[in-house]
């Protein structure tokens, strides 16, 4: 079986001399899905050892940017679990207004597509044009395809149920052009965010903001290391300001409970101090 | 037929697709609740399910049960179910983990996933069951446990709402154990650890 190559000292060794060697630190992900890309990526790139990835990798650094990419998971939907974007809609956009200028900072925004489904919301609260969405990811082949802000159109119907559920009152399709197999989004869209990489592993916080999201990246992070971001992310929140986290994760690996209030039903929290 | 004679099980790993829900109805009422491993259920559903799983589970059973969040600890005696949308893996034999990735057979939570996970970390001590459903899921996880030396039971085909998945799954591995829904739950009390249970 193809994953018999893999053995757990190895792929250790193998992160920590990425780090030492390119700067990235992938040691404090979760052991178990990095496991599974790597894999992945022998099977997809034809590496029948641990030594050829290995040699590969460490002798190549062409390769290493395709590794990155391979080995972080970039799936990502617009205005997944609408629920959530309602919450956004109804709850906190209407705070954030208050303010005469707002800064969101989407963490770890893959290919881009909840920085529209962010952008399209703010524009419909007539908050978009004093606002600044900061999109940031490690992988910059990720950051240029959401720069680009093309996605297939087979989501299409799927991103349009969920933006109606998200209370959205418009057509979708008013966002994008239809062009044969994908939807190319408004370049309104993007006039307000600023596309940068960003690691959260070792890069430090660089700005303030009323909103941070950062939805299904700290899963592949190991307690520790959610911590560490937490930490963070709390240097770079405003008092008052939001805290959104993916259906399945919580704050509960830092030191913010006492500090931050949880929002109803949804992973948002509210820093009160 | 393999007998499990006085194995210990490090966890019970059930997946299913259509059809596979009124089986577990049926079968966890008539669970011990000292089995001493825990259970994880990987069940086809869609993305946009609503947590309404977990109350409909805990009605039919006597055991904890939780849907799965991030990092959320393993414990014997308790039934966790993967969330809509997510994959499920385990970190360590105490420790769960979620995972976003692709979908494997049109499916995440995929049963393929979270029975190979199982596999690498129980090894042996791993046990596996795989329900009735419309999909190729799950077949390879069985392999996978088979292969780490972990027991493997396919729900019976004849008595399968749909026979695909059980169907599939026996083209790939040879089970320890062909089964009735009615018998399952006579069998699972089987691999309950003795030491546990004292």
């Amino acid at each position: 079986m193809e994953h018999a190559i893999l053995r757990d000292d190895e792929l250790d060794l193998l992160f920590e001399e990425i780090a030492e060697k390119y700067g990235y630190d992938f040691t404090l992900y979760s052991k178990a899905s990095l496991k599974r890309r790597v894999s992945r990526i022998c099977m997809m790139d034809k590496l029948y050892s641990f030594a050829e990835l290995r040699y590969r990798v460490m002798h190549h650094p062409d390769y290493l940017q395709r590794f990155v990419e391979e080995i972080t998971v970039n799936v990502t939907e617009m205005y997944r679990d609408p629920h959530f974007y309602k919450t956004l809609r109804e709850d906190v956009l209407p705070q954030l207004a208050t303010y005469p200028f707002i800064r969101i900072w989407i963490a770890g925004c893959a290919t881009g597509e909840e920085v529209y489904s962010v952008a399209i919301m703010l524009q419909e609260a007539n908050l978009y044009d004093r606002s600044l969405i900061y999109a940031t990811d490690l992988n910059p082949t990720v950051l240029e395809k959401a720069r680009n802000g093309v996605f297939s159109i087979r989501h299409m119907k799927q991103y349009s149920e969920n933006y109606i559920i998200s209370g959205g009152k418009k057509e979708l399709s008013s966002y994008y052009m239809a062009n044969y197999d994908v939807a190319k989004f408004h370049d309104k869209l993007k006039e307000r965010v600023v596309f940068s990489t960003h690691n959260l592993v070792s890069d430090a916080s660089f700005n303030e903001f009323q909103l941070i999201m950062c939805r299904n990246v700290l899963i592949y992070f190991e307690k520790e290391l959610q911590h560490k971001v937490f930490n963070l992310f709390d240097n770079s929140l405003e008092k008052l300001g939001y805290l959104a986290l993916g259906s399945k994760e919580s704050i509960r690996f830092s030191n913010l409970e006492n500090t931050y209030k949880k929002l109803g039903s949804d992973k948002v929290w509210r820093k009160l101090q | 037929m393999r007998k499990n004679g006085n194995r210990d099980t490090g966890v019970l790993l059930i997946g299913g697709s259509a059809g596979s829900l009124k089986v577990l109805f049926d079968l966890l009422p008539d669970l011990d609740e000292n089995l001493g491993f825990p259970i994880i259920i990987v069940v086809h559903r869609k993305a946009a399910a609503d947590s309404q799983l977990e109350s409909v589970f805990e009605k039919h059973t006597k055991l904890k049960v939780f849907e799965i969040e991030d990092k959320m600890s393993l414990e014997p005696n308790t039934i966790y179910l993967a969330p809509a949308d997510y994959h499920v893996l385990l970190e360590t034999p105490t420790e769960l983990a979620l995972d976003y990735s692709e979908k494997l057979h049109y499916s995440r939570p995929s049963i393929d996933v979270t029975f190979q996970s199982g596999a690498e970390i129980f090894g042996e001590k791993a046990v596996a069951i795989l329900l009735s459903g419309a999909n190729h899921d799950g077949a390879l996880g069985l392999k996978y446990v088979q292969t780490a030396g972990g027991l493997v039971i396919i729900q019976d085909p004849e008595t399968a709402e749909v026979d695909l998945m059980p169907r599939e799954a026996m083209t790939q591995v040879n089970p320890d154990y062909i089964i009735k829904p009615a018998d399952m739950a006579k069998l699972i009390n089987t691999l309950a650890n003795k030491t546990n249970n004292q």
